[in-house]
């Protein structure tokens, strides 16, 4: 099972891409770790989770082929 | 609308199917308040202003600077040093003079966020710094105002509707439904440190008009509980839907007094700590009439500063001096550059700080230096 991730604002200065594709993730606790593991500088990054286009504030379980997005707060004005 | 005038200057928007001249009504009796005359608040004032939105208010106690322009083409390279608020209003003014404006030239604070927000209808958030951003989603929660939040980083922009409710009776969301706490220290770059494309905020800002102009005269599908963010690199649009989180509620004042008592410079401690500033920054603020300098160096220390006024209050006694001024910006130096960025903390430190506190990168050795050389080019 993957899901496609898209990434916002300066978390891809993290990870170096817009857009990921993660595999064996059954929810958002275990994609957020996996993440942490594969770049580091993530963990402890403020973003939100969108998962199919609804955020979600609680651990979320994921289908294949889910689109989850993380998004940064912005300041600048 | 009475006026051959009127008619005229509206007659394109108003022809428009569902918008109509009760459309034009509704925008002539609104009371609109936008928070920050920089980057997002100048395109959404213009439009805002040209759409003929009849009362708006503009709140900001920053001055027009160089490394402005490339994304507030409101003002001009002859506008440098002056207030935005006054200076923004000036030009709106000229551009539609039906409309009444209200000029707030002051820093918004949890003191007088409440009184200044209460008249209006809806609320337009362009401010460039996350005490700001929390404090007016706060006040709009307890104020129950539709919020029109805006926001930029780099090459992308959320736009959102925040504390609108709709007929359909959903919850309304605010920000703190999308991020609860404030980010740490440092834990997301500012415009300053990280840059932005000058056009970016000017899409955003100009979004901001629109939903405000679409929550006013009830057509379209505003960005109620939504937050859609526009990446201005590849074009993508990618909208999500909010919801209320339970968590959250708690951590908004519930009453006037409690809102009072919040220190949200604190609470974004990024926003207190003191940034040093360039030699050109440092140059524009000697020339800032709201800009006070001291050199905190003891007083046997050279060289002796002759070239711009300022107050000499050696580090020593800074303490026991305790600056009373009514200046909105305070600036330190030093020999350089360390001593003054320590004072620069003491001073950010003070209770009741509204103001900001800079300290000169490299000190005066450095700028000095600088100075020496242009004259020699």
């Amino acid at each position: 099972m993957a899901v496609n991730i898209i990434i916002f604002g300066q978390l891809t200065d993290i990870t170096g891409e817009q857009n990921l594709v993660v595999s064996d993730v059954n929810d958002t606790d275990q994609l957020v770790a996996k993440l942490n593991k594969m770049f580091p500088a993530i963990v402890g990054a403020k973003f939100v989770i969108a998962v199919n286009k609804q955020v979600v504030s609680e651990n979320t379980i994921l289908e294949n082929n889910s689109t989850i997005a993380l998004l940064p707060p912005f300041s600048g004005g | 609308m009475n006026s051959k005038f009127s008619y005229e200057r509206y007659s394109r928007q108003t022809l428009l199917k569902g918008f109509g001249e009760t459309g034009q009504e509704k925008l002539l009796r609104a009371k609109v308040l936008v928070i920050g005359a920089g980057g997002l608040g100048c395109p959404a004032l213009q439009y805002l202003a040209a759409a003929g939105v009849g009362t708006i208010g503009i709140v900001d106690n920053d001055t027009v600077s160089l490394s402005n322009l490339h994304r507030q083409p409101l003002y001009t390279t002859a506008d440098i040093g002056l207030f935005k608020s006054e200076t923004a209003a000036k030009k709106l003014r000229e551009l539609n003079p039906e409309i009444s404006f209200h000029v707030y030239n002051e820093r918004l604070t949890s003191s007088n966020a409440l009184e200044i927000m209460a008249p209006f209808d809806i609320i337009i958030d362009g401010s460039d710094n996350f005490a700001t951003r929390y404090l007016v989603n706060d006040a709009c929660v307890l104020l129950d105002k539709p919020l029109v939040f805006g926001a930029v980083s780099q090459f992308e922009g959320q736009i959102a509707v925040f504390n609108f409710h709709s007929s359909d009776k959903s919850p309304a969301v605010n920000y703190r439904d999308l991020f609860p706490r404030p980010p740490k220290e440092n834990e997301v770059l500012n415009c300053a440190e990280a840059g932005v494309l000058g056009v970016l905020p000017g899409i955003i800002g100009t979004m901001q008009a629109s939903e405000t102009i679409k929550l006013i005269t009830g057509i379209g599908k505003p960005l109620i509980n939504c937050l859609l963010t526009f990446n201005a690199l590849n074009n993508q649009f990618y909208e999500i839907s909010l919801k209320p989180n339970q968590d959250t509620r708690s951590l908004i004042p519930a009453t006037k007094e409690d809102f009072e008592s919040m220190n949200y410079e604190w609470l974004c401690a990024a926003e207190r700590s003191p940034r040093e500033i360039d030699i050109n920054r440092f140059d524009e603020l000697i020339a800032d009439k709201d800009t006070i300098l001291i050199d905190v160096r003891e007083s046997h220390e050279l060289p002796i500063v002759t070239e711009f006024k300022h107050q000499r209050i050696p580090m020593s006694i800074l303490k026991q001096a305790m600056i009373k001024t009514d200046a909105g910006t305070i600036v330190v130096f030093c020999q350089s550059g360390s001593r003054s960025l320590a004072a620069a903390e003491w001073l950010l430190g003070l209770s009741d700080q509204t103001r900001n506190v800079y300290s000169l990168k490299g000190g005066i050795l450095q700028w000095i230096n600088q100075h020496q050389k242009k004259e020699t080019v």
